[in-house]
């Protein structure tokens, strides 16, 4: 059976440029970027070049990068370094739909005795800019406001949003795990302080991400330790994944506009071709400002871990919600948060493309799902009751 | 990824008895859209009470599909009485399993298929009418009552997954918490402590009041505790974990352990620590 893949904000496929980088770090050049010798020097080069390709596609310095595990690592460090550098500040704001990589760690720090404002959404995902200006005191440490949300990919204000948290003297951070390689980024002109990356979701390999830290930001490390990072990040480098996250990184500068035209034709097609095919759908999100390759689309009176794993026997993969809220049994935070009725929550499936996609893939979709959520609306005793209220 | 079984897979791919049974007398209905999953259970029962057919609705995940359809496969051709003895392990096992945070799909099924026994005798299921205390999902104080007392819980993890309560807000936890040290507090009560007691009986009462009733919250703060003698009345315990270096140990010991046992074994005994 072929593989439909379309879950790739959940994860992305290794591009094969990537791998090929990848290979020599994983044989060759075993040294320690750190050690004293020709090996150390050998390691150390494509470390430098990562750096600054990674800086490149961000329009950031190579100082300013920061390697770590992870984007949860990179979110983790940015707002524990804001918190340690300006210790008489008690407050923190962020929104009622980050990803848990944030929303856990702030209500984490609730319990520690700061103060956590979750700024809400409207129905389209949109952020109440109003709420987040009001709530911004002398006493706001930091603010972080994701780029791009997961679910919905509703794309945030985020510059505008930096520029009013620097003139209130607090640090602004973003996670733009998700924007990163969709949505051009010139962090120069920007009054963002921090920004969090990860490696997985860019066609690198997982348990590889990046901080970027603006010249002159206080930082206080998360990891203690030895000296690599410049003593901002303890540890031996995860060296053949970062170089392969700076190979990524070129190769979304190159493919961005194919991202924002046959990727984004892709899913509009998918989006258009389903909301006709099947009633009693809709998308969710905000249709202005959304990335390019997400589709959040909810059915009525279906569930939707039936229908991906009736989608599953095609061999098509997407998503209920974020991978990290499965096996709880509520609708997704994000989509209470956006208010999506409740006959309609529990049967959002989130498509997600990549430059991998094809014509082909999507016309799979377009095939088979009307099927699905017909068959499944057959077996759900709402939607009989409904039809019959409609007077179907 | 759900570890589904064959079974499972099967009777959601391929559900059996969909629809809604004609001139049926009897009706179950358990969910609701809000909560994510329900089901509309149809019964036909014949004049000397056998289940002639059976057919369900289902809102819900794989798994809830399949424990439905499994139901009307397992109730079909049966004596009502025999029936109504179905519980929702018998429905998990019949799928070869389900994963322990989907055991509320089968409960789902044994409650459907009970309400509708009900309605084809003009009972009410009296779970139904107690006082709701999971407001996400709207189970009732009666309902965890049972689930306690039947399926022998002791978390609310354990409820969660049989019940749903409590697996949204959180608001409910203490009042769950609380059903559960009532109904198995209850429960030790009845079934032990005899009037009198031997020597024996007391240290194996001693021993089961430790284990149900004391470890478990110790091994929650990651703590233990180990029974290392009886002598008369006074009892010998080992702490062992977190416990053993907590500055409140000695709190513990006494308004915790001490107490427990009293309450449970005998009024006299003295609890004391062994290093
Ligand atoms: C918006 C967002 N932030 C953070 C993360 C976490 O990234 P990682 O899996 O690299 O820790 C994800 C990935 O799911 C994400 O979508
Ligand atoms: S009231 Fe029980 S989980 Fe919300």
């Amino acid at each position: 059976m072929r593989t439909i893949y379309l879950d790739n904000n959940a994860t992305t496929r290794i591009a094969d440029e990537v791998l090929e980088e990848m290979i020599p770090a994983l044989t060759n050049l075993y040294g320690n970027p750190s050690s004293m010798h020709h090996k150390g020097a050998e390691a150390g080069a494509p470390l430098a070049l990562a750096r600054e390709r990674v800086a490149s596609l961000l329009g950031a310095l190579p100082e300013e990068i920061l390697f770590t595990s992870c984007g949860t690592e990179s979110d983790s460090t940015a707002i524990h370094a804001a918190l340690i550098a300006n210790p008489d500040k008690k407050h923190i704001i962020t929104t009622m739909v980050e990803h848990p990589a944030v929303k856990t760690y702030c209500e984490d720090l609730e319990k520690k005795g700061y103060r956590v404002t979750y700024v809400p959404v409207d129905r389209k995902g949109r952020i109440d800019l109003n709420t987040l200006y009001a709530n911004l005191s002398k006493d706001t440490a930091i603010v972080s406001v994701m780029w791009a949300n997961n679910e919905s990919g509703t794309i945030f204000p985020v510059e505008e949003i930096a520029k009013k948290v620097k003139a209130a003297g607090a640090v602004f951070h973003t996670d733009a795990v998700q924007a990163v390689g969709k949505v051009d980024i010139n962090l120069a002109d920007s009054a963002i302080d921090m920004l969090s990356l990860s490696g997985h979701k860019l066609h690198a390999p997982k348990g590889v991400g990046a901080l970027y830290i603006r010249k002159g930001t206080r930082f206080a490390p998360f990891l203690m330790g030895g000296h690599q990072e410049m003593g901002r990040r303890a540890g031996t480098e995860n060296h053949s994944s970062i170089i392969a996250l700076g190979r990524a990184c070129t190769l979304a500068a190159e493919k961005m506009d194919e991202e924002n035209t046959r990727v984004k034709d892709l899913r509009d097609r998918l989006e258009k071709s389903l909301l006709e095919s099947i009633p009693n759908s809709f998308v969710n999100g905000d249709l202005e400002n959304r990335l390019p390759n997400t589709c959040s689309i909810s059915f009525e009176y279906v569930e939707g871990e039936s229908i991906l794993l009736m989608m599953n026997e095609f061999g098509i993969c997407a998503s209920s919600g974020s991978a990290c809220t499965s096996g709880s049994l509520e609708p997704s935070h994000v989509l209470r948060a956006m208010g999506i009725p409740f006959t309609a929550a529990h049967g959002t499936i989130r498509f997600s493309l990549s430059i991998d996609n094809t014509d082909e893939d999507i016309d799979t979709v377009i095939e088979c799902l009307p099927g699905i959520i017909h068959t499944l609306r057959q077996m759900s005793p709402f939607w009989a009751e409904a039809m019959a209220a409609q007077g179907k | 990824m759900w570890d589904y079984t064959e079974k499972v897979r099967d009777h959601f791919l391929n559900p059996r008895n969909v629809g809604v049974v004609e001139n049926a007398n009897g009706v179950g209905e358990v969910g609701s859209l809000s909560c994510g999953d329900a089901l509309k259970l149809t019964i036909r029962v014949s004049d000397n009470d056998i289940i002639e057919d059976a057919k369900f609705q289902t809102f819900g995940c794989a798994s809830a599909i399949a424990s439905s359809s499994a139901l009307t496969e397992m109730v079909k051709g049966l004596d009502l009485n025999e029936a109504a003895k179905i519980t929702n392990d018998d429905i998990a096992e019949f799928l070869g399993g389900l994963p322990k945070e989907k055991i509320h799909c089968s409960v789902m099924g044994r409650d459907g298929l009970e309400r509708a026994i009900a309605d084809f005798r003009g009972e009410v299921v009296k779970e139904t009418q107690g006082n709701v205390v999971c407001e996400c999902f709207g189970v009732t104080d009666l309902e965890i009552e049972r689930a306690v007392k039947e399926d022998n819980l002791t978390t609310i993890d354990e409820i969660i997954h049989h019940l749903k309560a409590g697996g949204g807000c959180g608001k409910c936890h203490d009042d769950i918490e609380a059903i559960i040290h009532r109904v198995r507090g209850e429960a030790t009560m009845e079934i032990i402590k005899p009037v009198r007691m031997s020597n024996m009986q007391k240290i194996k009462l001693i021993e089961s009041t430790l284990e149900r009733e004391i470890k478990p919250a110790l091994q929650k703060d990651r703590g233990d505790i180990e029974l290392v003698d009886v002598v008369g009345n006074k009892v010998y315990v080992r702490l062992q974990g977190s416990c053993a270096t907590c500055s409140k140990s000695q709190i513990t010991l006494k308004n915790h352990v001490e107490a427990k046992l009293r309450e449970l074994v005998t009024q006299e005994l003295i609890v004391e620590e062994v290093k």
